[in-house]
């Protein structure tokens, strides 16, 4: 009975319920989009990473395996890696920031393509000119670009020559030489991508490799994958906390202000319960129970509305960003909302237990 | 038997300095099975009395006795314990829980008071001479004032207490409405021996009771 009265309570005012199902649902799609964005971006960086189709890199001193690196590493180095027993190709890289998390990838096209058994090209083709630059879909499509179209980045302009399905490594890739040029660094490259003339040899050939450059990070790419990780990136779990700390948060406020005038509003049938002879546990039971079903109504929409976020950044911006669906999350924002909704109901639940019956009964 | 057994009962409320007597002393032994009619105009006493008797305040002196159990120093518990057992209510606003059907409005009394069994055979019986039987899954919005309080009787007597309380019940009703009330209060006083306690202001309705008893100025004549 108390949960068919719970249930007509919230039918009776479907506006009321709509809204702050929804704002709940805000907590809980605040969450899921930021561990989805968190997830999605390191997984398609990890995709992209398998997609050269090596079998191990070499980076530079010092630098974070999951960061994007910089210009830093002696290109020197690179006749070392392709002097290695086993070592079929072995092809620099250069990074250079952009801005934010973008950034343009400096390649020698022959042996990256060779490394990772070519571009697929979705228009146009390589590098003609030290003035064209070749973008992957994605990127094309955010930004809208078409073959011959110009790319200002790096405070010049670029004719786009080819767009290639992602996958590769990055998204907006320039001639290697061109590229350390431009950023004053002749000889300086990010990082190295190496392929092996068998897999099984990927160890053996790290721990060759490690004798004679102990402070160079050498992974095999599978490792270096795995690092790919949340729990590699303090700052992004730091600040996954602190979405979480503010949906609660919002939560709460939203229970709190919707609770708070549903007993408000209900004080005359509060009354009425407790000239039945309802105790303030049934008063509390009921509108515990009315927050616990609104939670999860919110956190259905929310969960919905991740889906919603996914699509958005999918048609919007689709290269800047990747939002995974991360089911394990979904009980974890969903007990979080909870948390912060039985908080908030709390107050106005207690308030309408002890409200007194006779003073309910003459409310109107 | 006397179900209700009121000796020298006095309720004073207090605002700011000013001391209110609503009651002053109020003595009134009531049958079991009877229906009394306690008559008296606007701020005699009358209501406070119900609500003393109905657990909603609780007296400020004398002795009250329900079924033999003394209400005068129950706290909030107690009194909650005595209206879900002991007392059944009839408002004349009828208070019905408007989003609930005329099903649930009567269930939710018993859900409070811990009944999980089916209606037994003699409140059927009460819901069919009350005219409401056709009408149980509908809102308390979809009927008129005279057939809410009607489900407001049916809600007050389904746990069958020792009194029923009315204040005011026709009130909001008009003289056919009043009449069909008032007749049902009485039939079923006489056919389930439901003791009924009725507060009103309208000599017409009272006349309805066994007995009436008049309230002036907190003092009860005629008990």
């Amino acid at each position: 009975m108390v949960y068919k009265l719970v249930y007509e309570n919230l039918k009776h005012r479907p506006v009321r319920t709509l809204l702050s199902s929804l704002a709940i649902g805000l907590g809980v799609t605040m969450m899921l989009a930021l561990v989805g964005v968190g997830e999605g971006m390191l997984e398609d960086q990890a995709n992209r990473a398998r997609g050269v189709g090596a079998d191990l890199v070499v980076r530079a001193p010092g630098s974070s395996v999951v960061g994007m690196g910089s210009l830093s590493m002696n290109q020197g180095i690179l006749a070392y890696v392709r002097s290695q027993k086993h070592v079929a190709l072995a092809t620099p890289i250069g990074v250079h920031s952009t801005g934010g998390v973008s950034s343009i990838m400096g390649i020698n096209y022959d042996e990256f393509a060779a490394m990772g058994g070519g571009f697929r090209f979705r228009e146009g083709g390589k590098f003609s000119s030290p003035d064209d630059v070749i973008v992957d879909d994605l990127y094309a499509r955010e930004k809208n670009l078409k073959i011959g179209s110009l790319l200002n980045t790096m405070n010049r302009d670029w004719r786009v020559s080819g767009i290639f399905a992602s996958g590769k490594l990055a998204r907006v890739m320039i001639p290697l030489t061109v590229l350390q040029e431009l950023a004053s660094a002749n000889g300086k490259i990010t990082m190295i991508y190496v392929k092996l003339d068998d897999p099984a040899n990927t160890q053996a050939v790290i721990d060759a490799m490690k004798k004679d450059l102990p402070e160079y990070p050498i992974y095999a790419m599978e490792e270096l994958i795995k690092q790919f990780s949340v729990n590699n990136l303090p700052e992004l779990k730091a600040f996954i906390g602190v979405v979480v700390s503010l949906a609660v948060l919002f939560g709460f406020l939203v229970v709190f202000l919707a609770m708070y005038t549903a007993v408000l509003e209900r004080t005359r049938e509060i009354g009425i319960l407790k000239a039945l002879g309802a105790g303030p546990s049934y008063v509390l039971g009921i509108l515990l129970r009315e927050t616990v079903l609104l939670a999860i109504i919110g956190s259905l929409c929310g969960i919905l509305m991740s889906y919603g976020t996914r699509w958005l950044i999918g048609v919007f911006i689709p290269a800047s960003m990747v939002q995974a669906i991360v089911y394990s999350w979904w009980p974890i924002a969903s007990l979080i909302t909870l948390a912060g909704a039985v908080l908030g109901v709390l107050y106005p639940a207690l308030k309408a237990a002890k409200q007194d019956a006779l003073d309910s009964l003459s409310y109107d | 038997m006397a179900i209700i057994e009121i000796q020298n009962l006095r309720k004073t409320f207090r605002s700011g300095d000013v001391e209110v007597h609503a009651l002053r002393g109020v003595n009134l032994l009531v049958e079991t099975g009877e229906f009394l009619a306690v008559v008296g105009k606007s701020g005699s006493g009358k209501s406070t009395l119900f609500h003393i008797l109905g657990g909603l305040t609780p007296p400020t002196s004398g002795t009250v006795k329900i079924d033999g159990q003394s209400l005068t120093d129950l706290d909030e518990g107690g009194r909650t314990l005595l209206r879900r057992n002991s007392v059944g209510f009839v408002f004349q606003k009828y208070n019905l829980l408007p989003t609930l059907t005329i099903r649930d409005n009567i269930d939710i009394a018993r859900d409070i008071s811990g009944k999980t069994a089916p209606w037994d055979a003699a409140f059927i019986d009460v819901v069919e001479i009350l005219g409401i039987a056709q009408k149980m899954e509908r809102k308390p919005r979809q009927l008129s004032g005279g057939e809410q309080q009607r489900v407001a009787i049916a809600r007050a007597i389904v746990n069958q207490p020792a009194i029923l309380l009315a204040d005011e019940p026709t009130g909001n009703l008009d003289t056919e409405n009043s009449n069909m009330v008032l007749d049902l209060l009485r039939h079923l006083n006489k056919k389930t021996g439901q003791t009924v306690l009725m507060i009103t202001h309208d000599p017409e309705a009272a006349a309805f009771a066994d007995r009436i008893v008049q309230m002036r100025d907190g003092e009860l004549y005629g008990a």
